[in-house]
This record gives C-alpha cells, structure tokens and sequence, in this order.
C-alpha cells in the first residue's frame, strides 16, 4: 500500500513536470507578451524607446529564451518561489492564498447543500424506478447539466436581482456601507446567494444521476434480496443495507471535486462580478501574466493529481475487495 | 422462451417425421442458426438468443405443407439492431430528446429559407420608421386607470433598426418589406434569423468536434489496448498529462495567441474548435483502451489469432466494432458538453466574428449593457433557450441509448 502509494506520488511528479512545460510553452508562444501590450500607446507616442523596453523584459525574464526561462521558474518553484505576479504586483502565492477563500467559501457551501439535495432523492428516484419521482429528477437533472453556467447566471441575476430586486447584482459585499464585522459577514452570505444557487443548479445533476445508476446496481444484488427475504423492512434495507454500499462510490468521487473546490469558476465569478480566484485568473490570462497564470495552472494541476490520488486510496480503503494490481 | 419454442419445433418435427421428411433439417438448423446469431461482432451475445422468435405458433395448425419451406418462414429473426431501436423508442425521454434534436435541425438548417433576412444584414431602415424604446412604463391616471406607456419618439433619426421590437417591419437594402419576429438587436441583425445561423454554427462545430477527436481517440486507444507495452505506456502518459492540464485556461490562451497572430478573425473559431479537440480525445482513447484490454482476452479473438488475420483487421474490424455502443453514447453526450464549450467560448467572445451569428455571442450581450439585459429580453433569452435545447436533446437521447445499448438490461 505504503509502496503503492510512493509509486504514484512519484509518478504524479513526473506528470506534473511535463504539465508545467507544456504550459510555459504555450505562455511564451503567446505573441504580444505582457510589456509589449502594457507599453504599446507609449512606444507609439515616442515616450519610451525600444531599448527601454528590452530592459523593461530583461527585468520581467521575458528575454530569456524558452528553455532558459523555464529553468529559471522551475528552480524558483521548486524552492517554493513562484515569482511576482505582473498584473498584481504581488508574489503568485500570496494572490491565490487571497482570493482562493472566497472560491472555496463559495464552493463548500454550495457543494454542501448539493449533497444534501441530490444523494435522497437520486436514492429515491432509484428505488421508485420509473416512477414519478424518478422521471422528474430525471428531466430536471438533465435541465441542470444541460444549463450553460454563464446563461443561468445572468438569467438569475434578471429575475431574481434586476428584476425582483431580492439579490443584489454581483460583487462580494456592499462597499458603499460601513458594517460591524458580523454584519459584513451576512453581507458577504448575502451575497453569495445567487452564485450559489447557479453552482448547485450546474453540478447537482451529474451527482444525482451518480446517486441514482449506483443505487440500482445495489439494488440488484443477491444481499438485498436476502435482506429482503429474511423480513427486513423496505426502509431498513434501503437505508441500512443499500445506503452504505451506495456511498462507496460517491464518497471517492467526493475527492475528485477538490479542484473545483478551490479552482473558483472563471465564467461564473465574472458574471457575479466576485473577487475569486477564477476571476483572477480570468483577467491574467487575458493580459499574458506569465508567473500567475502558471501558478495558478500548476495549482490546479496539482490539485487534480491530489484529488485522484485521493480517491484512489479512498476507494481502497472504503471497498476492501479492491486490490492493488500493479 | 425461446429455447422451448425450439424444442417444441424439434419434438413436433420428430412426430411428423414420416410425412414430411424435410422437417428434421429445419430443426437442425434451428438449432444451429440460434448460437450462430450470438456471434461475439455482434456485442449482445447474452440477448441474441432471446431475439430468435420461433413463429412455430402460428404455424402450428397447418405444419409443412409445403416442401421448399425454409427456415427464414418459421424463425423470427430480431436483429440486435432493431432491438436497440425498439428499446430506444420506447423510453418517452428518449422520444423527447430526438424530437427536441429533429427541431432544432430543421429550424436551424431549413428556417433560413423562410426568413427574408440575412445572417449579417444590418436593417438600415431608419427613414422609414419611428423610434420605439420598447421600455414599458407601467402608470396611473387621475382616476386610478392603470395603463402601460411606451415611448414612442419619431424625430430620433437612427442610423439603423436596432431593438425593434418584436413583430415590426424593416425595410431591406433593396426596399422590401419585411418582418422581424423577434426584433432586432442592438446592431441591426434579425434575431431570429441570428439564431437560426446560431444554432447551426453550433450543430455543426460540434459534430466536427466530436467525430475527430472520437477518430482519434479509437486510434491511439485501439493501439494501446492492442498492443498494450510502451506503446500503451506513451499513449496513456500523454492521457495523464492532458487530464491534469485545465482546458478553459489553455483555450483561453489559444485564443490570445491568436488575437496576436495577424490571422482573419475568421479563422479564429476553427483554431479553437481545433484546440477543443486536441483536448477532448484523452476520454474517448481511455473508454477504448479499456474495452479493448477487456475484449482482446475473449475467445472470439484467439479465433481470429488462430485464423492469422492482420493487426489492422483485428482491431479494426473485430474490436472497434464492439466498442461502439459504448463509443456512440459517449459521442452523443459529448455532443452536447461540445456545444456548451463553444458557447462559454464565443461568450467570451472567443469565438466568431461579430458578423457571424453564435449562440454564445447573442447571450453575452445581456452582460454587456444592463439596458439590454433589463428590457431588451429577446436579445439574449432565445439564443440561452436554443443553446439549452439543443443540449438537453443530446444528453436524453444519450441516456436512451446508453440504456437501449446495455446487454444488461433486460426490460
């Protein structure tokens, strides 16, 4: 296990190492780069000359050629330097610490109630199959994946904030007033409503429809009909018997949403104008950050070589039957 | 079922063996033909044989009257294919989502030719027309009547139509008439014309998209699974890397190095679809290697080994082929998520040019200006309600066909 384990961590590295170069790669083969875009009105108007930019880049490592340049960050980032954002003028790390907390404050959440929605009523669809329960969730679950994340949330911040005027229309908290801390703390709740309801609306689907295939499968097993057939009553059997077994799946997979966790939502925060890291992250790969947006892919990538290993020893861990083949 | 009915066929063509002496042949053959039909290419091998409906019922009465009959006469065969269809139809969603599929098509492919209005036709009409706000005032009067007012001022020259409301008339270039259903946008475009060239550049990008990347996904996976060894261990560690690496941002860079390449705007959707592609055949090449790696220890296999058939036929003809029900639910599913990719991408603004109507494009207009996403509705509500359509109906009629495709289930 332990040695399985290493294995796989080591493997990850070394994937994670080519992800890397892919990434700077493509950063760099970007033709404006972040000097040429900010300089581009004064080069023009005579205010800075050439050789002013040059060193302009010499400073910000973009003369560098490829290969060089990506020695040069991968040894800053291996001791734990991911250099200075452009964009921000802050070390990459530091951004994404700071910005990554309203992502996951917004994500847990919304994950938390998408649990709690989707696992009853994918387990009720399952055991009414067919049924009225089963084909409404059903459509509806479909509606929810189906749903473009951009289109519901504009259609919600029409009806619900435009239109009703219940929600506010985007931003973190209400800048204009001044609020104690606790009140600042429900503002920001507030707040948080909307991109909530448009995540779980998203996600909840996929979950459900999970809940619902597993649960059949279990469903169909000898062992329920033997918990069926030595007189166990319909609730004990689902809820005992097949509930626990259902979970196996559903309980690795709940490692595999850590990226989503703190990835942020590029398209949704900039719709909701909220301050996160997909936000961020938006605008500095428009404009060519190089540092950030690296950062921040391999902190995603990272995140995702995490989130499958996790699952993977989870899996072992939670279903004993599961053996180590390699 | 079936199997009694076939030995009813034996025992009764035993009993007639005197009258008709080309009875036994039949039964033989019956019972040759009913594992025959389960052969392994077909994938159902566990449901053929419940397929062979032995219509010895109905001709129980009058048996073998005449000689030359023959096996197809009395052997109701169902081919594993119409059994999919049979199940297929009858899922109600499944029926929805195909029906849902089927309009959009035909309003995306044949509305056109029904609208007088051009894909990137600006309605200059401004001399013949007063201008609307389209903004509704709700108010009351003196004596408590309640009335909705519009402004309505016709010394507002405007260089062009835009936010007609819907069901005006516009002049084209050449001084017709005619008719916006929808209204028009804020630069003069038709929208329903807008969302019938919408939808159609959607359709079809994502079947482009989706049958590349599934070509080369079957490729690279049916090697590896084939071949398996360090073929297997560079294709699956080029899987690994592309999975870890986030696709929004990398397109999102695509398309910044696009913008500086000097290329027509154009071209940029194709580069992007052709980078979406590149990105999106990891899964496919994984469901294929797997099935493969499955399939290649089954006996039918050794068959083929021992027949000395060539690489290429083997995995081509023998092993694909039983991959595809698999493959084609994942094809109609990826239809859709393509679909959304290129929308999020056109939304923002990524995607075509101005000039060339996208569903996504029309949506992001409503975050562009809150007048638009407050009171000019029809801008962006339609082309999100397409987009949603158009998705729904891949992803129902992928889960029919996933459940019309399981050998294992049994309804």
């Amino acid at each position: 296990m332990v040695k399985y384990i290493i294995k796989r961590v080591l493997y990850s590295i070394a994937i994670l190492l080519c992800v890397s170069l892919v990434l700077y790669c493509l950063m760099r083969l970007l033709p404006m780069d972040y000097i040429d875009n900010n300089f581009a009105s004064q080069i023009t108007q005579g205010i800075i000359t050439q050789e002013e930019i040059d060193r302009i880049k010499a400073l910000y490592g973009l003369s560098d050629s490829i290969p060089v340049g990506y020695w040069k960050w991968l040894t800053a980032a291996l001791q734990g330097d991911l250099g200075t954002s452009f964009k921000y003028g802050q070390p990459v790390a530091k951004v994404i610490a700071d910005h990554m907390w309203v992502s996951f404050g917004v994500a847990i959440i919304a994950y938390v109630f998408q649990f709690i929605i989707a696992i009853p009523l994918g387990i009720k669809a399952a055991t009414k199959q067919y049924g009225a329960v089963d084909y409404t969730t059903s459509v509806f679950a479909m509606m929810g994946i189906s749903l473009p994340g951009f289109f519901l949330a504009i259609l919600l911040i029409r009806i619900f904030a435009v239109g009703l005027g219940w929600f506010p229309t985007g931003g973190l908290f209400d800048a204009t007033a001044t609020l104690t801390p606790v009140e600042k703390f429900f503002d920001i709740l507030y707040h948080m409503i909307l991109p909530m309801i448009a995540i779980v609306i998203g996600s909840i689907g996929g979950l459900m429809r999970h809940t619902r295939t597993n649960t059949l499968e279990v469903l169909n097993q000898d062992y329920v009909r033997t918990a069926r057939a030595k007189g166990l009553s319909e609730r004990t059997v689902v809820y005992k018997h097949v509930f626990r077994n259902t979970m196996v799946p559903i309980v690795t997979m709940t490692a595999g949403i850590i990226p989503s966790l703190f990835g942020g939502m590029m398209i949704l925060e900039q719709v909701f104008a909220l301050d996160g890291i997909g936000n961020i992250a938006y605008s500095a790969l428009v404009i060519g950050d190089i540092p950030f947006v690296m950062g921040y892919n391999m902190f995603i990538a990272i995140l995702t070589v995490i989130g499958t290993l996790l699952s993977d020893i989870t899996y072992m861990l939670v279903d004993p039957r599961i053996k180590i083949s390699k | 079922m079936a199997k009694r009915k076939q030995e009813n066929l034996i025992e009764q063509s035993e009993a007639e063996k005197v009258v008709s002496p080309i009875e036994p042949d039949v039964a033989e053959l019956a019972e040759s033909v009913a594992p025959g039909i389960g052969s392994p290419t077909s994938g159902f091998a566990e449901n053929a044989q419940a397929n062979v409906e032995a219509s010895v019922s109905e001709t129980e009465g009058s048996v073998a009257p005449v000689a030359e009959e023959t096996l197809a006469d009395r052997v109701k065969v169902v081919s594993p294919l119409k059994l999919v269809f049979k199940r297929f139809f009858r899922s109600r969603l499944s029926v929805v989502g195909l029906s849902i599929f089927l309009a959009v098509l035909v309003f995306s492919f044949l509305g056109p030719v029904f609208v007088p209005w051009g894909e990137s036709e600006i309605d200059r009409s401004e001399s013949y027309r007063i201008y609307y706000s389209n903004i509704r005032v709700p108010t009351k009067d003196e004596e408590g009547n309640e009335f909705d007012y519009y402004t309505i001022s016709s010394n507002r020259p405007e260089s062009l139509n835009a936010h007609a409301p819907a069901w005006t008339f516009g002049y084209r270039s050449n001084g017709d008439k005619a008719l916006h259903v929808l209204g028009t946008d804020r630069d003069g475009y038709d929208i329903l014309v807008r969302l019938m060239y919408g939808g159609r550049l959607s359709l079809m990008l994502s079947f482009l998209v989706v049958l590349t990347y599934t070509v080369i996904g079957v490729i690279l996976g049916g090697l590896a699974g084939y071949f398996g060894g360090w073929v297997d261990m560079v294709i699956m560690r080029i899987v690994d890397i592309l999975n870890c690496i986030p696709s929004m941002p990398i397109l999102l860079i695509v398309g910044a190095i696009f913008a500086g390449s000097g290329l027509p705007d154009g071209l940029r959707i194709y580069i992007m679809m052709g980078a979406l592609t590149l990105l999106s055949w990891p899964g496919t090449c994984r469901l294929v290697r797997g099935q493969i790696l499955f399939l290649r220890e089954q006996e039918y296999m050794v068959a083929a080994d021992a027949l000395g058939f060539g690489v290429g036929r083997k995995i081509f003809k023998h092993l694909v082929p039983n991959v595809m029900p698999q493959l084609i639910v994942s094809m109609t599913l990826g239809l859709g998520g393509t679909i959304l990719t290129e929308a999020s991408l056109s939304y923002l603004g990524l995607g075509a040019p101005k000039a060339v109507a996208s569903l996504g494009q029309m949506v992001s207009l409503a975050t562009q200006s809150t007048t638009i996403m407050e009171y000019y509705v029809l801008d962006w509500l339609p082309a999100g309600l397409i987009i949603i359509l158009a998705v729904v109906a891949f992803n129902f009629i992928g889960d029919g066909l996933r459940d019309a495709l399981d050998p294992k289930m049994k309804r």
